[in-house]
């Protein structure tokens, strides 16, 4: 088991207030990717090149000194168990990426853990803001802030024409990935999610499962983002996530009411069930946990449930996947042990509170 | 359309490979391909975006039917770090930011796929952002020149004119 503080515990401090819409967006999110001149990108860095990336970027944000956005905290991604990495993963805080194809890979996270910079990812320099919340406009003004302390004194590899200089070309010109990774059960009961998806495909967004880009979208969270970097302002790419994020929150609002109008008792009764079975299962898969966990966030929100709290929630969406789980209960976990420890989890959580 | 690999599940991914000039078209599902570790845009799959870009960058090549230009346009090198123009294909990501320069010619049918657009007009770091706002302008006003011309609005032509003089006069002297 870990000692790690940032380990530890499954909710980032920054997880616990709620922000706005919090009944359908779970977060908010913006990354920037930047570069520094004249070192190649990690994908052919060696060693040594990589080491001198982290020891020209690392002091530039003080440690343990108090930035504005709290106090920063240098993991080096060597020094960490593997267990410690797999649950920072699950808690979004490091990309699968750093821990699978990095060298010198390091994460500078403040107190609240609601900043990120991550070293030697594809890119030398990944700044990642999470708010809870719909705030992206929030997120991206601390970015862009954390941004202009590294700007300061160190030289950024830009070009004119191409703006900020990424390894990958779909990131190029701003750097700016932002998303909401929001909660949209209505939609995907009234099978209205499908027409949704390709309708915000079309207008420059891209929409995804939450866990690792190629999964599924496990108890019905999406996560939305920009896919477009080049030739739009940063301001331009907010905003139109914000009005299409709006737009979905609605769409998913009416879905939630005419569910309850035209079917109050069936829904009813699957919210009810769920949480039964959250309270009372001896063995549960993750997929089969996301799923119920989803009807219960449902549940809440319909007003059919009056607990737990959407914290409580959240922090069982982070305990209940497998490095969490191995974190708590003991490393060697086979899959069926998993399946247990989840369920004693949800009961010894879900079950004392009604 | 049922995938082509399974026959099951409905095809998502439609995508065509050139292969020494020989196109194939593939209709897939998303598990079939991530088996196959096939690409799929924006997943995990060991080659993901990647592959899907060098998917794009080869067709600007082998679609033309493997030129003598598109080999030499393979060829191309980096001077900073080495990396080909092949290789970038290849692996869609570059190898450092000096193969924006060396890759340049490649780069614009590229960018137009992706993003819809090839330049930049967002945040600019501060320090070396003078300049750069500076020939922002500049570009600006050359264009109001030349709609001046073309509508023989002379003496707004001249006054615009002056202003990119002036503001050249500037940057010269930074
Ligand atoms: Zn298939
Ligand atoms: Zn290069």
């Amino acid at each position: 088991m870990s000692n790690l503080r940032f380990t530890e515990q499954a909710l980032s401090e920054w997880m616990r207030s709620g922000g706005s819409h919090s009944e359908i967006v779970i977060s908010s999110r913006v990354r920037i990717a930047r570069n520094i001149q004249h070192h190649p990108f990690p994908l052919l860095a060696t060693q040594n090149q990589a080491e001198e990336v982290m020891n020209v970027l690392a002091p530039v944000i003080d440690q343990g000194k108090e930035t504005g956005f709290g106090t920063f905290h240098l993991l080096k991604l060597d020094d960490l168990e593997e267990l410690d990495k797999k649950v920072l993963v699950e808690k979004h805080l490091i990309s699968p990426n750093l821990v699978n194809d990095s060298r010198g890979g390091a994460v500078l996270l403040n107190e609240d853990e609601s900043v990120s910079i991550m070293i030697n990812e594809e890119d030398h320099l990944r700044i990642q803001c999470l708010f809870p919340g719909f705030q992206v406009r929030e997120a991206w003004e601390r970015a862009t802030a954390i941004d202009d302390i590294f700007e300061a004194s160190i030289d950024y590899a830009f070009d004119d024409r191409r703006g900020y200089l990424t390894s990958c070309p779909t990131n190029v010109g701003t750097g700016l990935r932002a998303s909401v990774m929001v909660h949209l059960p209505a939609l995907v009961m009234t099978q209205q999610i499908n027409r949704i998806l390709s309708a915000v495909n079309q207008v420059g967004l891209t929409v995804r499962g939450i866990y690792g880009e190629g999964s599924e979208a496990a108890g019905n969270i999406f996560q939305i983002s920009n896919q477009i970097t080049l030739g739009q302002t940063e301001a331009e790419i907010i905003d139109n996530l914000h009005s299409v994020a709006i737009q979905i929150i609605e769409h998913e609002r009416n879905a939630r009411q005419r569910l309850l109008t035209d079917s109050a008792l069936r829904i009813t009764d699957r919210i009810m069930r769920s949480y039964g079975i959250l309270s009372y299962a001896a063995v549960m898969d993750l997929k089969e946990a996301s799923q119920r966990l989803s009807d219960v966030r449902l549940g809440l929100d319909l007003g059919i449930l009056k607990a737990p709290s959407i914290s409580v929630l959240n922090e069982l969406n982070v305990k209940t996947q497998p490095g969490f789980l191995q974190n708590l209960f003991g490393e060697k976990l086979s899959s069926t042990e998993c399946d247990m420890y989840r369920a004693k989890l949800l009961r010894e959580t879900l079950g004392t509170t009604h | 359309m049922v995938c082509q690999e399974c026959g099951v599940r409905p095809a998502t991914l439609h995508f065509t490979k050139i292969v020494n000039g020989e196109k194939t078209e593939f209709h897939i599902c998303e598990s079939c391909a991530r088996e196959k570790g096939e690409l799929i845009p924006g997943t995990s799959g060991g080659f993901s975006i990647h592959s899907l870009l060098s998917g794009l960058l080869d067709l600007e090549g082998a679609g033309k039917g493997k030129t003598a230009a598109a080999s030499t346009a393979q060829g191309v090198r980096c001077e900073e770090c080495g990396m080909t123009y092949g290789q970038f294909s290849k692996l869609g990501r570059f190898g450092c930011s000096s193969c924006y320069k060396y890759f340049d010619k490649g780069l614009d049918p590229l960018f137009k796929r992706v993003h819809g657009s090839t330049a930049h007009v967002g945040k600019v770091p501060k320090r070396a952002g003078a300049k750069i706002q500076f020939r922002r302008q500049i570009d600006e006003l050359k264009g109001q020149l030349q709609q001046a011309i073309e509508q023989e609005e002379f003496e707004k032509a001249a006054e615009f004119r002056d202003q990119i003089r002036k503001l050249e006069k500037e940057i010269a002297q930074e």
